[in-house]
């Protein structure tokens, strides 16, 4: 047996709406698209997406973290590992990743059920985050938004899995080099005939056959699509009903996210799912992935979880398509003549690793009290070598005091420099991001989030900053 | 701890500075052979009089070498050191003890900065961690002590920033009498006002320049001071205070005042013996690197009650003919700010002053001068403070 334990999903904080692409290039679209913010890559995503599947969740009973995306930060150096450091799972995790299709959201999904059927591993955690580019102009960059999703899949939960369906097909529709930074594609027509739609309905025709079911079975239906025009085509052909089987693909709202992007409708579906409902999930990429579930019992939403429609809601927009430029660094810009970008060592990230990617501080079992970042002699008792480490993640905070930084280099000035006192009565100095310069007060409530601070030395230098609450 | 162990017993006989500014067609050499030889000629002494040297410098000089060899200061004992802002304040008070303990009789003391080789505008990056406490400027740290301080002292934003801003302006009419000085024009308050945003409330005049400068003294023990300059100076003591650098990670700091500045200032005014520093100090060089340095440091060094700096700034208090004069060159905003140089060119100033040659902006009959050079930012304070006093 294997079950879906907990989704949880990662929408970034930005939109752009898709009529500022158009007044820079023309054209004809509707709604907006989720953007990552300059200092997130799908790494980040992941993990925020796994932090909201994670909550109220026992962190060393993980023991399995699978990571798909197309656009792994590095081309050798798992991002797995970053994500499972960052979410301080045990040193024990089975880390990989699955790279280089639109099914490796699938693809994972489909290993942590057989790895959890087969005993090897209790709970696997899958993410999947994606930050595509389409070249300016182009249509991609109209349809691609970005985000992550997650499931934690374990033997007990209340979705359980029932069956799946693989199978292979070799096409040249879409693609991308490793030399190129732009997805590409062939001609459309091609693309969606013989590539999506033909693929889509024999899976699906082959599957239900094999079952002996059929697609009217089936209460909601998490479907990939490239786009919107794709998803209502399908749906057409297979006579799927629009208004009540199908979970909404947020075209509209949030984008194609790539390899996250049929397990953050799969999460969505879940979100909105009720007892006994059978979930069907369908994904597209070199090949078509089937996988059908039964709702047990409608999932508890931990109180702290944002979820799909949590994170859905909670943005704000990008004021225009020149900053998702300078975001995504598709243009050069003037940055002023200051010093070169401060320096890295992978001496000092690995020797702190436990207070820079997992944020751990330390409580002093003298005195009691806890600080960041560890030290050896307490900042309170001055008790040497006496302490434990204590996790500051997922505590929430107060901004004690703020300054809004014009001259700190940023691709979104003003940098806000901010003291942030935390639960525990411990403090936190760092940067914010997500915010909106113009409201940030005193004593407003802030959480922490795992971002890129620069790209010194030519690998990327990650830590954590806070943000207000969502 | 003997307190006054220094007190009196050290004298400076001569001083000299450079123009402090862009000083593009200079090298560290010739600004520290031009500081020197003023010192020198101020002094009446020759290099060969020198017993041993310190000199300071934050990021300009390698080893006291950078000292010796401008001046061929062959085969004497030349100290370098570092303490952020405070550098050069600290080269003179490690030279005080080398005087006081009677083993040297004649030292110099030099401080140098050349900042606009680099090519950047602000200061040289630091190495500490690669990515925590990364992305900040000094300006940004600096402007969150005022964000928490006008809050707890019920001091609205715009007051705030108007009391700033008559800091800048007063620095800058203080600068007009500076022939040396960085800046020599006035500004309004209107323009100090309305100046870019560095980092909120800081505006650009909230912020002093990155200036090339050196300054140098000539100290000697106490008895042999008279053979050289009959209105020579005292050292009258001393007081630093490092922080441990926690502020930022101690909850317990609440960022309404300078714990650090406020600990150099009691060990200042015990060594000397000031009960009263409103009263008994005549004139102060204050470290007015973003003007709201200066206002939170007219509470911590005593200057007015905890909180009372901003009502004490609209009362003219510490303006040139104000009841405690501050920053009579025109201070950091103004006269610039050569991080090596800067303490040395405090002490000068307070070294013109009391002895009653700083021209037009002289104040009347001072006794007791305070210079104080505050390394780091709020959270992370090195301070360093000076008392000079006239001989007897």
């Amino acid at each position: 047996m294997s079950a879906i334990k907990s989704t949880g999903a990662y929408i970034p904080y930005y939109r752009l709406k898709r009529e500022e692409i158009v007044r820079a290039w023309g054209g004809a679209q509707r709604g907006e698209k989720a953007v990552a913010n300059f200092d997130e890559d799908s790494v980040t995503m992941a993990v925020e997406a796994g932090r909201d599947a994670l909550h109220g969740i026992d962190r060393q009973t993980i023991d399995g973290l699978y990571f798909a995306t197309t656009t792994a930060p590095y081309k050798e150096k798992q991002g797995a590992s970053i994500i499972a450091s960052a979410l301080n799972l045990k040193k024990e995790v089975f880390t990989v990743d699955f790279t280089d299709s639109l099914r490796a959201g699938t693809n994972a999904l489909r290993a942590a059920m057989d790895a959890v059927k087969a005993g090897s591993a209790n709970n696997v955690l899958v993410v999947a985050a994606d930050c595509r580019l389409g070249a300016p102009g182009s249509e991609f960059e109209q349809v691609f938004g970005d985000g992550a999703a997650a499931l934690l899949i374990g033997k007990e939960g209340s979705i359980d899995f029932v069956s799946s369906y693989t199978h292979t097909s070799e096409i040249i529709d879409q693609w991308r080099l490793d030399s190129q930074q732009f997805i590409k594609k062939w001609e459309d027509r091609f693309v969606v005939t013989q590539g999506y739609l033909a693929n889509v309905s024999e899976a699906v025709g082959t599957f239900m056959k094999q079952q002996n079911t059929s697609l009217k079975d089936f209460n909601k239906v998490a479907l990939y699509a490239h786009d919107a025009r794709g998803h209502q085509e399908v749906c057409r052909m297979l006579k799927l009903d629009t208004k009540t089987q199908m979970t909404n693909p947020m075209f509209d709202t949030v984008g194609n996210t790539g390899a996250s992007f049929a397990l953050l409708i799969l999460v969505a579906a879940v979100e909105e799912a009720n007892k006994d409902d059978k979930l069907l999930l369908v994904s597209y990429g070199d090949g078509c992935d089937i996988f059908t579930f039964h709702v047990k019992e409608k999932p508890a939403m931990d109180k702290e979880r944002r979820g799909v429609q949590g994170y859905i809601k909670a943005k704000n927009y990008l004021s225009n398509y020149e900053k998702y430029i300078r975001f995504r660094k598709l243009m050069e810009v003037e940055s002023g003549r200051r010093r070169p970008p401060y320096v890295s060592s992978a001496v000092v990230l690995h020797r702190d690793r436990r207070m820079i990617y997992s944020l751990n501080g330390f409580e002093c079992t003298n005195c009691g009290r806890a600080f960041f970042p560890p030290q050896r002699i307490c900042l309170y008792c001055q008790a040497k070598d006496q302490f434990k480490e204590i996790s500051l993640a997922e505590r929430k905070g107060k901004l004690f005091t703020f300054s809004k930084d014009e001259l700190a280099q940023s691709l979104d000035p003003p940098v806000i420099v901010s003291i942030v006192d935390l639960e525990g009565n411990l403090r936190f100095y760092g940067q914010m991001t997500d915010r909106d310069p113009d409201k940030i007060e005193l004593d407003m409530p802030l959480d922490l989030t795992f971002r890129k601070i620069g790209e010194a030395e030519g690998y990327y230098n990650y830590f954590w900053k806070c943000r207000p609450v969502r | 701890m003997r307190v006054d162990a220094i007190k009196d017993k050290v004298a400076i006989i001569g001083m000299g500075c450079t123009k402090f500014g862009e000083n593009w067609n200079m090298s560290v050499e010739d600004m520290l052979i031009d500081a020197v030889y003023e010192a020198y000629a101020d002094a009446g002494v020759e290099t060969k009089d020198i017993e041993a040297a310190w000199l300071g410098s934050v990021g300009s000089a390698f080893t006291g070498e950078t000292l010796g060899r401008p001046l061929k200061l062959k085969y004497k004992p030349i100290t370098r050191i570092e303490n952020a802002c405070g550098t050069g304040m600290d080269a003179l008070r490690n030279a005080c003890f080398g005087v006081a303990c009677g083993l040297y009789d004649i030292v110099l003391v030099a401080g140098v900065e050349k900042l606009k080789d680099s090519g950047y505008g602000g200061l040289p990056e630091y190495f500490f961690n690669p990515v925590y406490g990364q992305g900040f400027t000094a300006p940004g740290r600096w402007a969150m002590i005022a964000t928490r301080y006008f809050q707890t002292h019920g001091i609205k934003p715009e007051e705030g920033k108007r009391a700033l801003a008559k800091i800048a302006v007063k620095n800058h009419h203080n600068g007009t009498f500076s022939p040396k000085a960085h800046f020599q024009r006035e500004i309004t308050l209107e323009q100090a006002l309305n100046a870019p945003i560095i980092a909120w409330p800081l505006g650009l005049f909230d912020c002093c320049p990155t200036t090339d400068g050196a300054a140098a003294a000539i100290i000697c023990s106490a008895d042999i001071a008279k053979s050289f300059k009959d209105d020579y100076v005292l050292v009258k003591g001393f007081g630093v205070a490092m922080g441990p650098s926690l502020g930022k990670e101690d909850i317990d700091y609440k960022y309404d005042h300078l714990p650090e500045t406020e600990a150099a200032a009691r060990q200042a005014y015990e060594a000397v013996g000031i009960k009263n520093p409103r009263k008994e100090i005549s004139v102060a060089q204050v470290h007015d690197c973003f003007s709201i340095a200066e206002l939170t440091e007219y509470d911590a060094l005593g200057f007015c009650e905890r909180g009372r700096a901003v009502q004490e700034v609209e009362a003219g208090t510490f303006t040139l003919e104000g009841e405690l004069p501050c920053n009579t060159d025109g201070g950091l905003k103004a006269f610039g700010h050569p991080l090596g140089a800067t303490g040395l060119r405090m002490c000068n100033e307070l070294y013109l002053q009391l002895r009653g040659k700083a021209g037009p902006r002289q104040v009347k009959n001072p006794s007791l001068g305070l210079a104080m050079a505050q390394g780091g930012h709020p959270g992370m304070l090195m301070p360093i403070i000076t008392i000079l006093g006239c001989r007897d």
